[in-house]
């Protein structure tokens, strides 16, 4: 019979939580998560931030039963996900973005009962939470069309109801919005944040590529690198350990420089932003410390060959502390990361 | 949240009805398919009747190879609907979903054997209705109890040799699949599924025997055909003996999925994909 939960447990425990991947067939070993510490209480939204490879899902995937720890303790309402993971099942839902659930011959009312099934909700509960979903997710018209007869943005949007089916105590949305339009996600964001606002002790861990998805939704955020938690903090004091200088973004016509010559070239830690292929030139990025001024750095820059064709300073972003705080962008490659 | 025995047997209940409903609606809801599976495959069955009706063999290899191709109905859906069913899944990245649900991974696999077996009787029903009404194929009286019972018990030992394999696609991908593939035409030789299965000799028939579908077959013949079919043992062997295989799957099954789970977890290839 099953252990008592203890509502009094945070909702996500971990405490030198490792994964590594032995070395296999020529590849080296990897090391997704090399000691990771983390305490997410009840009702919060809790975002995991980093770059490609920082061990995100990694993490997720251990909080949801789905792999085992190399190393270290996780714990998900109090229960041990490896030797208590059925008592976690029953109090997760997990929605990935960009996954394929249910199957094609389905009608999207059919798929969500489907799922509800799985976690044993009865008829009387699953089908007008169903009927709800579906208005929320504006798939109502749509209830009783077939999955393979819906675009990719509408399949997304079933997906992140399914994950709500089961009325979770703790839900992973893990890029949730990966690929959905601006308008749907920016809905699906609101009924997130009033799902937690309107349950009592419900609690969300947000992985996500977007830095304003995680601004806007998370109550606290863990930035994550090479399998470590480099910082965990509310968005606001995340953005304040940036302090002082000026934050630029310089549309530059470049030849492809790369950040580390350019380092030399004007002093401070540089980031290449997004190109603007239509207009041929980037988005360099750097935080100017105080008492610097910026027409000596924009000459050091036409010095070395660079165009600068617009200027631009603004207030500290997360993602300025981000950069700050990892070294690089959130869309930066990290060297040997795990999955 | 349901933690008595009553709320774990509804939960299994519930997630294998659910499971069940995929199979049973995707058999009947697209006519195309339902021509695709359930009429064209029993053409194969259709080539051996006509084959020794043209050789002029004794009546009953036509009705012994009808029954064979009825079977093969339900071979074929154990090993692609249920020992291939969890790579699909994986494929897809939907075996994470289940896997992180709180029910029964035996429960899943029971409503896929459950909604298999009922998705393909349609197709042996078609078996049926074109050996009775097409080829007037003759059967001997027989009593309804002793065909249901070995009819029953064969699918029972059939499908949970499918759980079996369905465990193994936890741990490994592309290598399970060539087990499956490996089973398919052996299986379909061995078993006698279009031939007397004493055709294949003393040793043949004894190793034959030790395979589900070979039982299965030879006692299905024997209730249906009588004296016709000499079987290899008595039929009320053959059904304890698929109750044995049926009873013995269930528990490997069980283990099996529960190792595989663990030791692909350990490994992280439970939720690897393109594996």
């Amino acid at each position: 019979m099953s252990r008592t939960p203890d509502v009094q447990a945070p909702a996500v425990e971990t405490r030198g939580l490792e994964r590594r991947y032995p070395a296999s067939r020529g590849a080296p070993e990897v090391v997704a998560l090399a000691g990771v510490d983390l305490r997410i209480e009840r009702g919060e939204v809790f975002g995991l931030l980093g770059p490609n490879g920082a061990g995100k899902t990694t993490c997720i995937k251990i909080l949801n039963t789905l792999l085992f720890p190399s190393g270290g303790e996780a714990r998900v309402a109090g229960f041990d996900v490896v030797r208590e993971a059925q008592e976690v099942r029953r109090r997760i839902g997990l929605v990935s973005g960009g996954e394929n659930s249910g199957y094609g011959i389905l009608t999207v009312r059919e798929c969500l009962w489907m799922f509800s099934q799985f976690y044993g909700v009865p008829g009387a509960v699953a089908n007008p939470r169903i009927d709800q979903l579906l208005k929320v997710v504006d798939l109502a018209d749509l209830a009783h069309t077939r999955i393979n007869r819906l675009s990719t943005g509408q399949r997304q949007r079933m997906n992140f109801a399914r994950g709500f089916v089961s009325d979770p105590e703790i839900l992973f949305l893990d890029e949730p919005t990966l690929g959905m339009d601006v308008n749907a996600a920016r809905m699906l964001r609101d009924f997130v944040l009033a799902w937690v606002r309107e349950r009592a002790g419900r609690t969300v861990l947000l992985t996500t590529h977007y830095m304003a998805e995680a601004d806007q939704m998370c109550d606290r955020i863990a930035i994550v690198d090479r399998g470590r938690v480099l910082a965990c903090d509310t968005p606001a004091t995340l953005r304040r350990s940036v302090q002082g200088g000026q934050h630029v973004e310089l549309e530059v016509r470049d030849g492809g420089t790369d950040a580390a010559a350019l380092e030399g070239a004007i002093g401070v830690p540089v980031a290449w932003g997004a190109p603007h292929p239509e207009r041929g030139t980037r988005t360099l990025k750097f935080r100017l410390p105080e008492g610097r001024v910026l027409g000596q750095t924009l000459r050091a820059l036409e010095e070395r060959g660079i165009s600068v064709q617009g200027v631009a300073t603004r207030e500290t972003s997360l993602e300025d502390a981000f950069i700050h705080i990892v070294g690089r962008t959130l869309d930066d490659d990290a060297p040997g990361g795990g999955a | 949240m349901s933690r008595t025995l009553a709320g774990e047997a509804m939960l299994f209940v519930r997630a294998a009805r659910a499971r069940a409903y995929v199979r049973i609606v995707g058999s009947f809801r697209e006519p195309n398919g339902l021509l695709a599976d359930a009429v064209f495959p029993n053409l194969g069955m259709c080539a051996f009747v006509m084959m020794y009706r043209a050789l002029g063999a004794p009546a009953y290899y036509e009705a012994l190879a009808v029954i064979g191709g009825i079977l093969t109905t339900y071979w074929v859906n154990v090993l692609w609907g249920m020992g291939a069913q969890f790579y699909w899944e994986k494929q897809a990245g939907q075996l994470q979903l289940y896997f992180a649900a709180p029910c029964s991974r035996m429960a899943i696999l029971a409503g896929m054997a459950a909604g298999g077996l009922l998705a393909s009787m349609l197709r042996s029903l078609v078996g049926v209705a074109l050996a009775v009404f097409v080829f007037r194929v003759q059967l001997e009286p027989f009593s309804p109890w002793h065909l249901a019972a070995v009819f029953f018990a064969t699918m029972a030992a059939l499908y949970t040799l499918g759980m079996i394999m369905a465990s193994l696609f936890l741990l490994y991908g592309r290598e399970a699949w060539h087990t499956c593939n490996a089973f398919m035409e052996p299986a379909f030789f061995l078993s006698g599924l279009y031939f007397p299965i004493r055709t294949l000799g003393a040793f043949g028939a004894v190793a034959a025997a030790l395979l589900p579908l070979t039982l299965g077959v030879d006692a299905l013949r024997q209730v249906l055909l009588g004296v016709r079919s000499p079987g290899l043992m008595p039929v009320r062997w053959e059904f304890a003996a698929l109750c044995g295989f049926a009873v013995l799957y269930f528990f490997v099954a069980r283990w099996s999925l529960r190792h595989l789970e663990n030791l692909s977890k350990r490994e992280g290839r439970l939720t690897q994909r393109w594996q």
